[in-house]
């Protein structure tokens, strides 16, 4: 269904992109600077501005090609035009985490960073993170330690935590807890998520 | 969100030709605050140019200067060793900001051009002087507990959020940009605008303008500097009231002082009075108590806020015990 959805988008990005073209050329955006540096514009590979592009993200290990609207966030990409549907959209403003993923790695709010500003990047999901039917320590640790009731915010305090037992923030329950901070769970199964993290990060019984 | 064009570039010249050729248009950094606007509709640029690419994210000590570039991360600058042991106020404002997620990707430079988290500001159904010019100020007389009790107007009493900036305003940072015209170096002190009748216009930045890194000069205050932050919860929350502290004694008595205040204020908050109650003062309670009366002098608190007068001379008292005073 992704692939289909692009090409008929592809359709109208390119007449997108060609539109926008003219527009800055008629507004002369570029012109006062190759006036001022001809040598340095003309080397310049500068793509015209547009308001769709073709980005390819890595998700979970597989390369994905979407068109997209340059106003679209990663996380709307993910669950509406990928199928992936792992992150959560909570507040879609970046402050519940429901929404949380790693891009190279690091843990970002996805609601927070559109889709084209991750071109080429690698993205893990929740999905990515058990190898076959085997759990992910911080999956299992969550499950051990009951560490949620309705669920909704748990993909996105699983990826924080994956990230924040890497960052090396869990030496205590109050290290814990503030480099959690930025996941909510309205349930309020704190207490067990951080036992689950500390668990984790212990790499103890799992 | 509105439709907008969108381009990335690694070249500086060319992000800055782009926005200052464009008048709708904007630069976008780690995206985390820009991204929030466009939704709620309080700016729809029709350009936005990504600087994500461009080699502005270095941190290092160059002639006695902390340069820190505009496209480094929080995140990064927070942990950085130098910045760590030589500018602890700089990482600890930087930690007790956001989250770990926003500080992975909010940059330097949108960090001290984020917005006011004013809810009418951010609430595009209300009026607001500095979203819409002349449209009126309904926190002057509506829920202004956390406005600002120094620097408003009759304007707007928005107070500006980052603690970045308070940490750089006690360290006397320089804001280094390149705009259309060339480079500027602009002292931290001149770099965010008092609201008076025109709220709208923030920093003293021109369209397409772009800030490059911040320089911050290598002293023994800034190597002693601690920053104190209180909010409503443990984390993840701006400030009510934080304060950023630089001095070193000698001889028993304060040499030399720099203080500065974030949660209180329109633009970040150096009070000269405060400094000068201690400078070549021992740190007593006598002489905190002079500063803390020195810093709420012509403070003008409103119908919700009043509590922030007593709170913030808490505040001085409380980090002041942490370089030896007494409360």
């Amino acid at each position: 269904m992704a692939d289909s959805d692009a090409l008929s988008t592809g359709e109208r990005s390119r007449r997108n992109v060609l539109k926008a073209g003219a527009a800055v050329a008629v507004s002369g955006g570029v012109a006062p600077l190759a006036l001022a540096h001809p040598a340095v514009a003309a080397e310049s590979a500068l793509p015209p501005p547009a308001s769709t592009a073709e980005v390819t993200l890595r998700v979970n290990g597989v390369r994905r090609n979407v068109t997209v609207e340059s106003r679209v966030t990663l996380l709307d990409a993910l669950r509406e035009r990928l199928g992936v549907t792992g992150p959560k959209k909570g507040c879609d403003r970046g402050e519940c985490g429901a929404c949380t993923v790693l891009v190279e790695g690091q843990r970002v709010k996805s609601c927070m960073t559109l889709a084209v500003m991750e071109d080429n990047r690698d993205i893990t999901t929740v999905e990515g993170l058990a190898r076959g039917d085997e759990l992910h320590p911080v999956q299992a640790a969550f499950i051990q330690r009951d560490a949620f009731q309705c669920g909704f915010c748990t993909s996105g305090q699983i990826m924080s935590a994956v990230a924040c037992i890497k960052e090396g923030h869990t030496g205590s329950h109050a290290e814990i807890r503030d480099w959690m901070s930025g996941n909510l769970c309205r349930c309020g199964c704190y207490p067990n998520i951080v036992e689950a993290v500390r668990d984790a990060a212990k790499g103890g019984k799992l | 969100m509105k439709l907008f064009d969108y381009a990335r570039t690694s070249r500086v010249s060319d992000a800055v030709g782009l926005v200052a050729g464009h008048p709708g248009g904007a630069f976008i950094g780690g995206g985390t605050e820009l991204t929030n606007l466009m939704k709620d509709g309080v700016l729809a640029p029709d350009l936005v140019v990504d600087v994500g690419a461009l080699a502005l994210a270095d941190i290092g000590v160059r002639k006695g200067q902390l340069l820190i570039g505009a496209t480094a991360r929080m995140g990064d600058v927070a942990e950085h060793p130098v910045v760590r042991e030589r500018f602890p106020v700089i990482s600890e404002a930087l930690l007790a900001s956001a989250s770990p997620q926003v500080r992975n990707r909010a940059t330097i430079g949108g960090n001290l051009m984020q917005r006011t988290r004013c809810w009418y500001y951010r609430d595009v159904g209300s009026a607001c002087n500095k979203r819409e010019p002349g449209s009126g100020c309904p926190a002057i007389g509506g829920q202004n507990r956390w406005h600002a009790i120094h620097g408003g107007s009759d304007h707007c009493i928005a107070v500006h959020p980052s603690d970045l900036a308070v940490s750089l305003t006690a360290l006397d940072a320089t804001v280094l940009t390149l705009g259309p015209d060339g480079r500027r170096s602009i002292p931290i002190g001149d770099f965010y605008r008092l609201p008076g009748s025109t709220p709208d216009q923030e920093t003293a930045l021109r369209h397409g303008e772009l800030i490059t890194a911040v320089e911050i000069p290598e002293s023994g205050p800034a190597a002693g500097s601690r920053y104190l932050k209180l909010r409503d919860r443990a984390t993840f929350e701006f400030a009510v009231v934080s304060v950023a502290a630089a001095l070193i004694q000698a001889g028993g008595v304060v040499t030399d002082v720099r203080l500065a205040f974030g949660g209180i204020a329109t633009r970040p908050w150096r009070s000269a009075g405060a400094e000068e109650a201690l400078r070549g003062h021992p740190l007593t309670q006598a002489t905190i108590a002079a500063a803390g009366r020195a810093l709420v002098d012509g403070a003008q608190p409103r119908e919700h806020n009043a509590f922030k007068v007593e709170l913030v001379q808490r505040a001085l008292a409380d980090i002041l015990e942490d370089f030896g005073g007494r409360k």
